[in-house]
This record gives structure tokens, C-alpha cells and sequence, in this order.
């Protein structure tokens, strides 16, 4: 168990530095960041000096290797926009997104697997029927239609919600939250209704897909033939073996919900980190948006490692960094 | 088990949709508790990146910073000069210029205003660290600053520079006494934005709001505003949304789609006014040959550029229904361009009128200049920087495509558009330039000069446009100290490059604000969204 | 006597009155595609049929030439309804093709990565990580920046960043096969690798992949619409219904609703049609669920 962690902490590692290299040279391929950021009355020596003042001039080996030397320290350069730590920038915004995509998450979970699980079991039935049908709407539509539909009606029509922005946050450990707050709630609310939908049809469909199969398995009628009540049957054995995709897709999912919620940021100017992505790759400030995904990444290597984990105490059948043709 | 979710799941919704209730409740309680009558809210289009007012030089930046700070000239709505933090300034020789001071003065600290600060902040200027873009290009004309007495100062210019006085609207001033040992990061915590003007600072979010409060001991007597926060709204629909649902009490940059039913809507006022922005097209003139993306219709290269060809610019010119693009695609929201700048602006000429829209016309001049059946280009642009860019791009290829040139568009984001236009590797560029000095001889220099990085001269001139008198006639203005036959010989250059058709000038962007009912804002050329420009209606 | 499985598939299949709706719907789309030129009364990628001066027009007005448009025209004088023919052809197609790229390159890659364990799996799955980290917005635009515009870039695009969901899902479900006994009788056996894989494991993997796809055809045709809201997907003179629905996206709240409304109407349609066929395929397929 131990070596298994040092191996993908090792990998992790890898994978960082990979990605970072990607990066550099991809905003390298796309176009110049001094040209998006000069004054277009600048002179050439102004253009000049911003060239070295952002360490442009270097051949972009050396600003790589440059990057490095800081990495290694925690310091992952200036912002070009900006001028303040990039990391600082990124983290600084985190908590923003981090509470929109878990809001999203948990309002998906909340009702998807439920309704799932009614779909799935009284599939022929118009609960069943609607619970589907509703579920293909929610996920083509595309998020910033349903986005600007919403805000037309809850915030401009109906006056309930504001339209955009986080309002009071309150701390909570020294993090600004909105949960905690009537009006950080109410502004919370359609953004992450408008993240949740997608992951929420797929919840449906998943759960229900599952059920569906997981009916039918022996195991579920010799529960049954031993008398065991509806509820235990469904609510234990069942909802146990029908987890294990459902838990990769969770994962999976929560990591897609932080990168799509740039769009909802957007439209919701919910001040958080795919907003400033956005901004950040529009402007070519390469220093945040290796920042970005530099914690990203690490934030994704840590899900990805906690679903193995849940993984295998689920499945018993499923062990951890074994090779082909089992073994005892 | 599921019964207990679903359960669980329903007292959860309820519980949500009270606390929506009440959330809503309780904010326009909390409206009318903490927030005053006096208090506002504006919606901006575009982030601004810091506090420190000599670390970027670009206009969202500019207007924010000048609630806070002052400059020794200062432009009215008009981009015309009036006194600032200097009260008169003259040039009393060819390289000298006196300025003289405002008296009675405080920084938001309470510290005295002297010449002490503005001889530190040109200094300051040149080295910010970091900076993408900076202010130095404004100091670099002064040589030596000489401070006669504590409100009169003057500066020595190696060179007779006409335009010290523009150079100086640009340039804040900041306290010495704070600013010695500031860095951006302080101005950006709002230790160091200390400033002279009327609001002082209170929070500044990156990426997501301002906000300031009134400084109760300005100069300039009383604003109407006790705390304004400035809310970036980058997505248009956003934007229109916010002030809909009454989050903000002004927009700027009204999306051109809303426009029509915000104006009959009399819960909402909208102002506008004619920009010193011009949308305009460059014509790749620096190959022999096909420049880029130009080619003869069967794919050939064309063994002449056809764009060196003065009949060949004023046909594309000519096929252009500037017209239609301003009502239809801006929606009235510009207006047809002769030149570089709105005739309002200094040096720039009355007698010049935009190209009359003449498809058949266009055509027989292209016949005339060797290409009877035209040939095919693909016309470049950007989708996410000027207003309606992309859009504009579309009509353009339909009116070109009129006149028997075979045409594609390609439409990109300006990250990766303007390093690939500055490269030259386009050859029709749809552009945009705003001249942020108000007077159209710097802009011709930057952008119709012969190229010549080392003189500063056509830095921006992507189209590598040449005429050697042209070149003559705008330098000998360029250094003409008398304001009067500075404009006479700018106006003549004006007119020469322009029926040479230097580029081709498409409309001048008309900006526009929409603020709640009972209030009204003074609409600037230079686009800058002013809290002291918004006033409730009495 | 006995039934062909062909037949036996078919009667399945159309127990559903509502699988058979999603068909028909999704026969007319898929009909409409192809048909285009034909069926439209402009074509909307022509740029000298385009006037802008008949822009904006409501659903059944006139041109000034005489024209009744249908559905109304968008602001550069295109017609809706031609422009939604054409839309969904390229939808469709982007959709379709970058996910059957995408599902084929994540199938072979996670069930490898199952199969072998060890440092492939490790590799594979490392990689699966980076790309899944990364934004797709980034990809398209360094895409973009590199190749340039068009059809077949953004379908790399979507397909780069899809690819690595089917392979993780893949993995999983063949993870829990592998240790299975018939992939322990199969090896005894001393059946080839890669009989093994492909011919015994990947049947058992399949349903789960299959809700997964049905999705993401979805999906992608949604992702290809947010690339064009961001002006990274689609060249704007060859709208797909995604550019189609960002560009009247300005318009909704003025009025002009029929420039987003319809391209979206006959977004949801497709995308319905897909998965209602597709959810009756999947439970007739399923091995577990013979009833």
C-alpha cells in the first residue's frame, strides 16, 4: 500500500512537469503576450523594454528552465496582467469555484441518484417515463443557453436572485464561503443549478442503467427468497454493487465540473478561477494559466487517487497495482 | 434506503427555496440598511488589472485610476485640455515648458500637494518593475526637471516636442512621500493608492470589483456618490442582465443588440457619443508579389501585389456600403469614416467625406487596373475585441465578394490574431486604432508613417504603406511648435494620404452608456466610464 | 420456426413506442442532413447569396426582393432555415465522427491498460490524467493557433479531449472483468492476448460505454457550440447549429428570439433522438438484462 502511494506520487510528479512544458509551449505557438498587452501607441522601445521586463527576450528554453528554479521553491512567476504572484492570483480564487463545482456536485448526487434509482425501478411508469425524458433535456442544452435562460427569468423577470456575482461570503476556517449566508446563497443558486444540470441528466441515466441490470443478478433474487425486506435489499446490496461506476463518474465528472464551470463563471461573473483562465488565455498570461493548471492537475491526481482507493473497499474484487493473470 | 433520500432530498429544496425567499428578503433589506440613496453600482466591460496607476497603460485602467488620481492636464469629454492639477502651462522656449500648480491641494492623506511629487513620479515612471506596458514613452521627452518654486515647475525637452502638454493627460501623480517606497503589490492592497482625486480607494478585487469611497475634502467640491462599486461584467448579456434586474445602475458598452429596446424602455436612459476609435482596414502592401492569402482565382500566385496599386485600394473602398454596415450591423451605433479621426478632433480635415458605396464603379476600376475578373483573397479579423468585429468581417466579404473577387473570411481571437497581423502574415486586416492624444498627426504617424522602428515611425503601419511625401509633410507638422499652422499642415497630410487611399477607414465606433432612470451620464470620446460623470437628474 | 436475429433485434427494439418516436425523429434529421443542398432554399455558406440588408427579418417576413423566409433570417441576412439544415449537417457530423474517434482510441487504450497492468497501465492512465486536466478551451485555441481554422481541426479538438473518458470508464469495466474466470479459463485456455481482449472481454464491457457514448455525442455537439460562444470553433461564414445558437445568443434578450431559438429547437431535437434510439439499443444489447 505504501509503495502504491510513493509510485503515484512519483507519477504525479511526472505528470506536472509534462504539463507544464506542454503549456509553455503551446501559449508559445499560439501568439506573443507582449503584442496583447502593449499600448498599440507604444514605440519600439517601449515594446522592447515590456519584452524584457516580462523575460520574453530569453530563448523560451531558458524561461522554462527559469520556471523550474522557482517551481521547485513555490513560486510560479509573476502574472503579466497582473504583476502579483500568479499562484497567489489562482489560489486566491479557488475557494470561489471549488464551492460553485461542489455545490453543483452535491445538488447532481442529491436528486440524480435518487431519481435514478425510481427511473431504474419503475421504468415503465410515467415517475419513470418524465424522470428520462427530463434528463435529455438537461444535458442538450447547451450550459450557457440554459444559463442566460435562467438569469431572463429568475433575476430579470421574477426579481427572486441576483444576476451575477458572489455577494457576503462569511469565513468558515479562513475561507470565504457563500453556503453560509442568505444572501451568498442566493447568489449561489443558479450558477450551480446551471454546472449541475449536465452531471445531473448523466446521474440519472447512469443509476438507472445500473439498476436496471443489477435487478436481474441472482444475487438480488436469493436476498429477496431469503425474505429480506424491499429496503435492504435495494438500499444495501443493491445500492453497494451499482457504486462502482457510479463512483468513477463522480470523479471523473467533479473534475470535468471545475474545467465547465469557466463558462458558468462567465455568464454568472462568478469571480473564480475559470474566469480568470479565460481571461488568462485571451491575454496570454502565460504565468497564470501554467499556475492554473498546475493546481488542477494536482487537485485532479488527488481525486483520482481517492476514487481508487473508494474503489477498491467497494469492489473486493478489484486489487490495487496487480498484474494480468491474478494473483493471491 | 431511498425513501429516506428522497425525504432528504425534498426537506433539502424546501429549505432552499425558503432561504431564496429570504435571501431576497433579507438583500433589499439590507438594500435599504447599508446601502444609501448615494451609493451606486456600474457595470464594466473589461477587467482592470491594477491599482498602481503607472504599471499598465490601457484604457479600462486609465479611467479607473483617474477616480483615484490626477494628472497636471486633464481632458474634458471632449479629449480637449483643461487644467488639472496644474493650473496654466506654457512653452516659454522651443525646448522648455512651464507649468504652474494648483494650490490648496491634499493627497487623500492629508499631506500637502507639491512640484516635490511630480518631479518623483516621472522618475518613478520609467521603472516600474514588471511592467507590460508602461507610461514612458510620455517622460522620455523630458531631459531635466527644474522645480522654481513649490507650485511652479518646468521641463527641458532635448528636442522641440509639441506634444509635451498631451504626454502629461496621460501620466497620474503620485505622493512621494507614500510612493518612495511602494511597490505595485501596495497599490494593489490600497496602502499606496493615496491620490488627490475625488474618491478614494476601499477594495479592489482582480477580476471582479472596485470600489471606492468619496473623498469628503476634494478640490474639485462635492460628488453626488457616497461609495461606487465597479462590477466587471466582461459577457455582454451579463452585463445588460445586471442593469435589467437592477444590480447595477449603469452599463457601459451596450451590447449594439440591446440597444433598440433599451431606448423605448423609459425605465432606462441611454447616452451616446462619438469615440476617437476608427475601424479601418490595412492592405499587406510590403511584398512584390501576392501578399499573403491573396492569389489569382485558379490558386496562382499574382507576379504583382495588387494592393500597390492606388486603383485597387480605392475599388476595395469603393465596394464597401459603409452605409449598411453602420444601421445594420453597428445599428446606428457609428458612423462612416473619411479619416482617421471624427471631424470634432484637432488635424483632421472638413473637406474629406467618406467613400460613396459604388459596387459598379469598383469594378471598373479594378478592370482598369489589370484584373478584369478580379481575383480571390481571404479577409482576417479578429471575434472578441472590437464591437461587432466578427460581424463586421462577414459584411465586408459580401460587399467585396459583390465586385468579382472570389472571397473567404477567417475570423480568430486577438490572442492569437495580432501576433500573426503584426508579423504581416495577413493580407487584408480588418483593425481597429483609438488615439488616445486626440489629435490625428500622432495617429498617422503610427499607423500610415513609412515603417521605421529605430524614429518611432509607423510602428503599427501593419500595411507597410509608403509615400515618401507624404513622410515630408507629416514630419515638418509633427515639429511645428504654433498650434494653429501645426493643424494646417496636419490637415494637408490628412488629405494627401487619404486619397491615396494610405488604408481604408470604415466607421468610427460610437460608445454608449445605459443608466437607470434618474440618472444621466456625460457621455466622453475617450470611453472612459467616470463615476464624476454620472449625475442623478434633478 | 425460428426467428433470424436480425428480426429478433428488430421486435425488441420497437416493444418501445418511444424508441420508435426517437427513430423516426432521428431518421428525418440524419435525412435532412444529407439532403441539404437540396432541401434548402439558400445556401447560407455562400457569401454573395448572403444581403445584408435583409438581416434580422422575423419568421415569415419578406425580403425586399420578394422572399419569404420561413424562419426569419439571422443579422448578416442568412436563412434560418436554410442555415439549420446546413448547421445540422455539420453537427452532426462533427458530433458523430469525434465521438467514434474518441470512444475507438479510448477503447484500445483502456482496455490495454486493464489487460496489461503494470507500467501500461501506470503510462496509459498518467496520460489519461494529463489530458483529462486539461481544458478543452486550451487545446482548441493552441489547435487553432497552430493549424488554423476549420471542420477538421475542431474535431481533433474534440476528440482529444474526449478520448480520455472513454478510456478511464473502459478501464474500470475491464478491470472488474479481468479478474472474472472466464478470463482465467480463457488464459488456461492459452487463447491469444488478444482474442482474449477483444473477443471476450470487450463484449462484457460494452453497455456501460455505451451509455457513455450516447452522452457524449451530446456532449460533444454541446462542447462544439461553447468553443463557437468563445469564437474558437466553427469559421463564422460555416455556422454549425453551436455558432448559430452563440450568435443569436446576443439577440434573446431584445426580442429577436428566433435567431437562437430555432438552431436550439433543432439541437434538442437531435440530440434526443440520438439517445432515445440509443437507450433502447442499450437495454436490448444487454446480456445482463435477457430476460
Amino acid at each position: 500500500m505504501f509503495t502504491y502511494f510513493i509510485h503515484r506520487l512519483t507519477q504525479s510528479g511526472v505528470v506536472l512537469l509534462v504539463m507544464s512544458l506542454i503549456v509553455f509551449l503551446g501559449v508559445f505557438a499560439i501568439g506573443n503576450p507582449v503584442e496583447m498587452l502593449i499600448n498599440p501607441q507604444a514605440d519600439e522601445v517601449e515594446r522592447a523594454r515590456a519584452t524584457i521586463a516580462l523575460g520574453l527576450d530569453k530563448p523560451i528554453i531558458e524561461q522554462y528552465w527559469i520556471f523550474l528554479k522557482g517551481a521547485v521553491t513555490g513560486d510560479l512567476g509573476k502574472s503579466f496582467v497582473y504583476g502579483t504572484s500568479a499562484l497567489d492570483l489562482i489560489m486566491s480564487k479557488m475557494p470561489a469555484t471549488l464551492e460553485l463545482a461542489f455545490s453543483a456536485m452535491v445538488i447532481a448526487v442529491l436528486f440524480g441518484i435518487p431519481l435514478g434509482m425510481i427511473a431504474g425501478l419503475k421504468p415503465d411508469s410515467l415517475i419513470g417515463r418524465s424522470i428520462m425524458a427530463i434528463s435529455i433535456i438537461g444535458f442538450s442544452l447547451p450550459t450557457f443557453w440554459v444559463g442566460l435562460i435562467l438569469i431572463m427569468f429568475f433575476a430579470v423577470q421574477l426579481g427572486w436572485l441576483p444576476s451575477n456575482g458572489r455577494g457576503e461570503t462569511t469565513l468558515l476556517f479562513g475561507i470565504p464561503v457563500s453556503f453560509l449566508s442568505a444572501d451568498g446563497l442566493s447568489h449561489l443558486m443558479m450558477p450551480a443549478l446551471n454546472l449541475a444540470l449536465f452531471k445531473l441528466s448523466l446521474l440519472i441515466r447512469l443509476t438507472r442503467a445500473q439498476v436496471r441490470e443489477t435487478i436481474l443478478q441472482d444475487y438480488i433474487k436469493f436476498a429477496r427468497a431469503k425474505g429480506l425486506s424491499n429496503t435492504r435489499v435495494i438500499g444495501v446490496h443493491m445500492l453497494k454493487n451499482i457504486m462502482i461506476p457510479i463512483v468513477t463518474v463522480i470523479g471523473l465528472e467533479f473534475g470535468s465540473v471545475i474545467a465547465f464551470a469557466i463558462v458558468t463563471e462567465s455568464i454568472f461573473a462568478w469571480p473564480g478561477t475559470g474566469k480568470l483562465l479565460i481571461d488568462s488565455i485571451n491575454q496570454l498570461d502565460r504565468p497564470v494559466i501554467v499556475a492554473y493548471l498546475m493546481v488542477i492537475v494536482t487537485l485532479f491526481v488527488f481525486i483520482n487517487f481517492a476514487v481508487d482507493i473508494i474503489y477498491s473497499w467497494l469492489d473486493p474484487r478489484v486489487r490495487l497495482g496487480t498484474t494480468a493473470g491474478g494473483g493471491h | 434506503m431511498i425513501r429516506t433520500m428522497m425525504l432528504f432530498g425534498m426537506t433539502l429544496l424546501i429549505s432552499l427555496s425558503v432561504s431564496a425567499q429570504t435571501g431576497a428578503t433579507s438583500t433589499t433589506k439590507n438594500a435599504t440598511s447599508t446601502t444609501k440613496a448615494r451609493d451606486i453600482s456600474i457595470g464594466l466591460q473589461a477587467a482592470i488589472t491594477s491599482m498602481d496607476p503607472h504599471y499598465h497603460n490601457v484604457g479600462p485602467n486609465n479611467a479607473m485610476l483617474r477616480h483615484v488620481f490626477e494628472t497636471l492636464v486633464k481632458t474634458d469629454d471632449n479629449q480637449k485640455f483643461t487644467p488639472g492639477l496644474a493650473l496654466s502651462w506654457r512653452a516659454i522656449n522651443d525646448l522648455t515648458w512651464e507649468f504652474k500648480l494648483r494650490q490648496n491641494v491634499r493627497w487623500h492623506d492629508g499631506s500637502p500637494f507639491t512640484a516635490e511629487d511630480i518631479a518623483f513620479t516621472l522618475k518613478r515612471v520609467p521603472n516600474v518593475p514588471n511592467s507590460p506596458s508602461s507610461f514612458a514613452t510620455f517622460t522620455r521627452a523630458i531631459v531635466d526637471i527644474k522645480i522654481i518654486n513649490p507650485h511652479t515647475i518646468q521641463f527641458s525637452t532635448a528636442t522641440p516636442h509639441v506634444l509635451l502638454p498631451s504626454d502629461l493627460s496621460t501620466v497620474m501623480i503620485v505622493s512621494k512621500k507614500i510612493g518612495e517606497k511602494a511597490t505595485t503589490e501596495d497599490y494593489n492592497a490600497g496602502r499606496a493608492a493615496i491620490g488627490t482625486g475625488a474618491y478614494k480607494f476601499q477594495e479592489y478585487s482582480p477580476n471582479q470589483r472596485v470600489v471606492l469611497k468619496a473623498n469628503y475634502g476634494y478640490w474639485g467640491g462635492e460628488e453626488p456618490w457616497d461609495v461606487v462599486t465597479f462590477k466587471m461584467l466582461t459577457n455582454p448579456a451579463a452585463r445588460v442582465a445586471a442593469l435589467l434586474s437592477g444590480d447595477v445602475q449603469m452599463i457601459e458598452t451596450v451590447p449594439t443588440a440591446d440597444i433598440a429596446k433599451l431606448s423605448k424602455d423609459p425605465k432606462y436612459n441611454i447616452v451616446d457619443k462619438i469615440s476617437n476609435r476608427v475601424i479601418y482596414v490595412h492592405l499587406n502592401q510590403s511584398t512584390e508579389k501576392s501578399p499573403p492569402f491573396v492569389f489569382a482565382k485558379d490558386g496562382k500566385q499574382l507576379d504583382k501585389n495588387p494592393f500597390r496599386d492606388v486603383r485597387v485600394r480605392r475599388a476595395l473602398s469603393m465596394a464597401i456600403n459603409r452605409d449598411a454596415i453602420v444601421s445594420r450591423v453597428m445599428e446606428g451605433k457609428a458612423q462612416s469614416a473619411a479619416q482617421l479621426l471624427p471631424t470634432i478632433f484637432y488635424g483632421t480635415s472638413k473637406k474629406l467625406t467618406p467613400m460613396k458605396f459604388d459596387a459598379e464603379g469598383a469594378k471598373k476600376l479594378l478592370a482598369e487596373a489589370g484584373y478584369p475578373n478580379g481575383f480571390a483573397m481571404t479577409i482576417h479579423g479578429p471575434n472578441n475585441r472590437y464591437i461587432n468585429d466578427a460581424n463586421i468581417a462577414q459584411a465586408l466579404a459580401q460587399m467585396v465578394s459583390r465586385i468579382g473577387i472570389d472571397v473567404k473570411v477567417e475570423t480568430m481571437p486577438s490572442a492569437v490574431y495580432f501576433t500573426r497581423a503584426t508579423k504581416l502574415e495577413f493580407g487584408y486586416m480588418l483593425l481597429g486604432w483609438g488615439t488616445e492624444s486626440g489629435e490625428q498627426g500622432s495617429a498617422m504617424r503610427s499607423l500610415l508613417a513609412t515603417f521605421d522602428a529605430a524614429k518611432g515611425m509607423g510602428v503599427t503601419n501593419r500595411g507597410r504603406y509608403t509615400n515618401p511625401a507624404f513622410d515630408k509633410l507629416l514630419a515638418e507638422a509633427l515639429v511645428t511648435m504654433d498650434d494653429k499652422k501645426r493643424e494646417v499642415a496636419i490637415i494637408r497630410a490628412a488629405e494627401m494620404v487619404m486619397d491615396d487611399v494610405g488604408l481604408i477607414p470604415l466607421h468610427y465606433e460610437v460608445s454608449t452608456w445605459a443608466a437607470a432612470k434618474g440618472l444621466k451620464y456625460t457621455a466622453r470620446t475617450d470611453q472612459y466610464t467616470l463615476a464624476m460623470g454620472l449625475k442623478p437628474i434633478k | 420456426m425460428v426467428e433470424s436475429p436480425l428480426k429478433r433485434f428488430w421486435l425488441e427494439f420497437a416493444e418501445s413506442k418511444l424508441a420508435l418516436v426517437g427513430l423516426g425523429l432521428l431518421l428525418l434529421v440524419v435525412f435532412v442532413a444529407l439532403a441539404a443542398p437540396w432541401l434548402s432554399p439558400q445556401n447560407p455558406f455562400d457569401l454573395s447569396q448572403l444581403d445584408l440588408l435583409d438581416g434580422k427579418l422575423a419568421p415569415g417576413e419578406k425580403s425586399m426582393a420578394g422572399k419569404t423566409f420561413l424562419l426569419g433570417t439571422d443579422d448578416q441576412g442568412r436563412d434560418m432555415l436554410s442555415g439549420i439544415f446546413y448547421g445540422l449537417r455539420t453537427s452532426l457530423g462533427v458530433g458523430v465522427l469525434s465521438t467514434v474517434f474518441a470512444l475507438s482510441i479510448g477503447l484500445v487504450f483502456g482496455m490495454l491498460a486493464a489487460y496489461f497492468g503494470g507500467w501500461v497501465d501506470t503510462l496509459i492512465m498518467r496520460v489519461v490524467d494529463i489530458q483529462l486536466s486539461f481544458p478543452a478551451i486550451l487545446i482548441a485555441l493552441i489547435l487553432l493557433a497552430v493549424f488554423g481554422q476549420g471542420v477538421d481541426k475542431v474535431i481533433i479538438a474534440l476528440v482529444t479531449v474526449q478520448w480520455a473518458y472513454y478510456a478511464r470508464t473502459v478501464r474500470a469495466a475491464a478491470l472488474v472483468e479481468r479478474q472474472k474466470e472466464y478470463v482465467e479459463a480463457a488464459t488456461v485456455l492459452a487463447l491469444s492476448q488478444t482474442r482474449i481482449v477483444f473477443r471476450h472481454m470487450l463484449p462484457n464491457c460494452l453497455p456501460p460505454l455505451i451509455v457513455v457514448a450516447t452522452v457524449q455525442v451530446a456532449h460533444a455537439i454541446s462542447l462544439e457550440a461553447t468553443l463557437s460562444f468563445l469564437g474558437l470553433g466553427m469559421p463564422v461564414t460555416e455556422p454549425s447549429l453551436g455558432l448559430l445558437i452563440s450568435n443569436g445568443f446576443t439577440y434573446l434578450m431584445s426580442g429577436k428570439y428566433w435567431i437562437s431559438f430555432y438552431p436550439g429547437l433543432a439541437l434538442l431535437i437531435t440530440v434526443m433522438s440520438i439517445n432515445l434510439v440509443a437507450d433502447q439499443l442499450r437495454d436490448v444489447m444487454n446480456p445482463r438484462l435477457k430476460r
